[in-house]
């Protein structure tokens, strides 16, 4: 077994986690699940690669790239305003869609529906937008170095792997110890309690949808990155996402950062034995495992 | 007489579709059940009768050269035993599950027809399945017409048959869970065994209309089973209207109708070398489509036909509520 497999599976488990931890989120709060969310990811890929472009023409010395990535300082500069367009995009989607159906009371299932529906038109608008043609971020190559015990990193990857970490542990305190994450966590459990009880149920589903989207946008900038940038590179990654956010148990945030990361490990792994073709599979057998031998996952709650 | 003999192609393939639309009327009409998977259920059914009715090829197993018929019928089994997999894996659980395991069965039946070359033919996926009235096939017009004559007999025949069990005590009770599990358990009903009834009967018909339209065609692939093809199938359903039969076979007329015509439509107004990305708006066009049916006429455009039972007759004004 070549230990190579684990740092390649930390940085897809990477991406995978932080995209996991929105779709958890808006699957608690919002209470469906949500088949755009992988959508998210790629349109803010595009839109951070768009930004950087205009960036770029404004200033070229933004491009150049920072000893030792392969980026320069345009990148993350692009990214907050790829993070605000996600945002933008998501809020928008649920005024003209989603919002209007849970006005309607519409069961939860044909929100389930519209979103399918909106994911399908959002991928095949960015394929027209940019064609099927992949597009990268940067053109620089990197030397991945060696970190000890045969396994090899580039500083891209190294950084993707801190900064998923930094996130994760702020967005926990920022659920744990804010009165905003105590709000998301009452209307989690129950709504109508928590809006009977003075909460304002509506800033919280915006607060969902601005964190979820954020982070969709920055693991597809991660995975366009490390990868590269294709209109269907968030619905490859759907089923990766729901997996390790029912893995890890539908609501729980340390939950879907390990269901993705061991998602990311056992597809890292299953590629050395069955052989790359299989790696869709993976995420498939992991769900039907988790649903066979314990459906709350690994830290929800029986009965959820 | 060349634009009968294509119209006659046409409505084949859109009532192939219709075949399809009846099978997700039943588990999403009438027991609101929902399935992301269509397109793996409809390639199963495809491969398995490709695979027993095909003459034997050296670079594959299979090939029994069996009639289309005995095809036909171990499609159906195949979609039936999966969708019984399926729902005694999932029915349990909150209904969003479902949803995403047969997501994920589409994806892995994807993966299962691209890579296992020596029975499914790999990428360049399976020739030489026989095509009913094969004889006649010089003649497009006679062999157009005798396969639509077919085709609509089967979609008859399973339109005849739901309608039945739909008005029967079982289809009653169907939509009794649908509309309140709890009061039908209180009745005595067990709503997971009918889900799990119904989830197997849609599925064995999906199976069946992707028999049906292989064998029409000739030629499956593993491009012909991507998640669009669900995706147009739940727009048919939902345009037409679900849980009323009639609907789902007017909407997969209709919705195949619009995304032929805007296929051709594309095709003359874009260059060809933008035609490839041109035809990623038809997909918008049904998302679209979708979204706003949802949003202002949920039951379609032939709304469900509220019935207690046949003897009965129908109480439309008296039961909606």
């Amino acid at each position: 077994m070549n230990p190579q497999a684990i740092i390649d599976g930390l940085i897809a488990g990477s991406t995978i986690g932080l995209g996991a931890i929105g779709l958890t989120l808006t699957y608690s709060i919002l209470r469906f699940a949500n088949f755009t969310h992988g959508d998210f990811l790629a349109w803010g890929a595009y839109l951070t690669l768009t930004v950087a472009g205009v960036l770029g023409g404004l200033a070229a010395g933004l491009g150049a790239p920072v000893y030792p990535f392969s980026f320069g300082w345009g990148l993350p500069l692009a990214m907050f305003g790829g993070v605000a367009l996600t945002v933008a995009l998501t809020l928008g989607l649920d005024r003209i869609l989603f919002g209007k159906l849970r006005a309607r009371g519409a069961d939860a299932i044909i929100i389930v529906m519209a979103s399918f529906g909106a994911s399908m038109a959002l991928r095949s608008l960015l394929e027209f937008i940019f064609t099927a043609k992949p597009a990268y971020f940067t053109k620089a190559l990197q030397i991945a170095k060696p970190l000890g015990l045969g396994m090899r990193a580039t500083p891209d990857q190294l950084l993707v792997i801190g900064l998923t970490a930094l996130l994760v542990v702020i967005l926990h305190l920022l659920v744990t110890r804010s009165a905003t994450g105590r709000a998301m966590r009452a209307v989690s459990e129950n709504p109508s309690l928590a809006g009977v009880y003075g909460i304002n149920v509506d800033t919280v589903i915006r607060v969902t949808w601005i964190i979820g989207a954020g982070l969709a946008c920055i693991a597809g900038v991660m995975a366009g990155l490390l990868v590269q940038i294709r209109p269907y590179m968030g619905f490859d990654l759907l089923l990766p996402l729901f997996s390790a956010a029912i893995l890890g148990g539908i609501g729980s945030i340390p939950g879907a950062m390990l269901g993705g990361l061991i998602i990311g490990l056992a597809e890292a792994f299953a590629v050395q034995i069955v052989g790359a073709e299989w790696r869709a599979a993976i995420s498939f057998v992991i769900l039907v495992l988790v649903l066979m031998l314990r459906p709350q996952g690994l830290f929800g709650q029986k009965g959820a | 007489m060349e634009l009968l003999a294509y119209a006659a192609f046409f409505l084949t393939i859109a009532l192939t579709y219709a075949i399809i639309c009846l099978g997700l009327n039943v588990q999403w009409g009438q027991t609101g059940l929902f399935n992301v998977g269509i397109a793996g259920f409809v390639g199963l059914g495809a491969y398995v009768s490709a695979a027993l009715t095909t003459p034997d090829a050296a670079e594959r197993i299979g090939g029994f050269d069996l009639p289309i018929a005995f095809g036909w019928l171990a499609a159906m089994a195949a979609g039936g035993a999966l969708a019984l997999a399926v729902g005694l894996l999932t029915l349990r659980m909150r209904s969003d599950y479902l949803a995403i395991t047969t997501f994920g069965i589409a994806v892995a039946l994807q993966l299962v027809f691209q890579n296992t070359e020596s029975l499914t033919g790999g990428a360049f996926g399976m020739a030489f399945i026989p095509r009913p009235f094969s004889g006649l096939q010089g003649e497009a017009f006679a062999f157009n017409t005798l396969n639509l004559a077919l085709t609509a007999a089967v979609v008859l025949v399973c339109y005849l048959l739901l309608e039945h069990l739909l008005r029967s005590p079982w289809g009653r009770a169907l939509r009794a869970v649908r509309e309140d599990e709890i009061a039908a358990q209180a009745l005595g009903k067990n709503p997971v065994l009918l889900r799990i009834q119904a989830f197997a009967l849609g599925g064995a018909i999906m199976a069946l209309a992707g028999a049906v339209q292989a064998h029409f065609i000739g030629f499956i692939a593993p491009g012909n089973y991507l998640p669009m093809m669900t995706f147009q199938v739940w727009a048919m359903l939902i345009v037409g209207g679900s849980g009323n039969n009639r609907g789902a076979i007017l909407g997969a007329v209709l919705v195949w109708a619009i995304w032929a015509l805007s296929g051709a439509l594309i095709s003359e107004v874009f260059p060809a070398d933008q035609q490839a990305r041109a035809a990623s708006l038809q997909i918008v066009i049904i998302g679209v489509m979708l979204c706003v049916i949802l949003l202002w006429r949920p039951q379609g455009i032939l709304p469900e036909v509220r019935s207690v039972s046949r003897h009965l007759g129908r109480r439309n004004k008296d039961i909606q509520s």
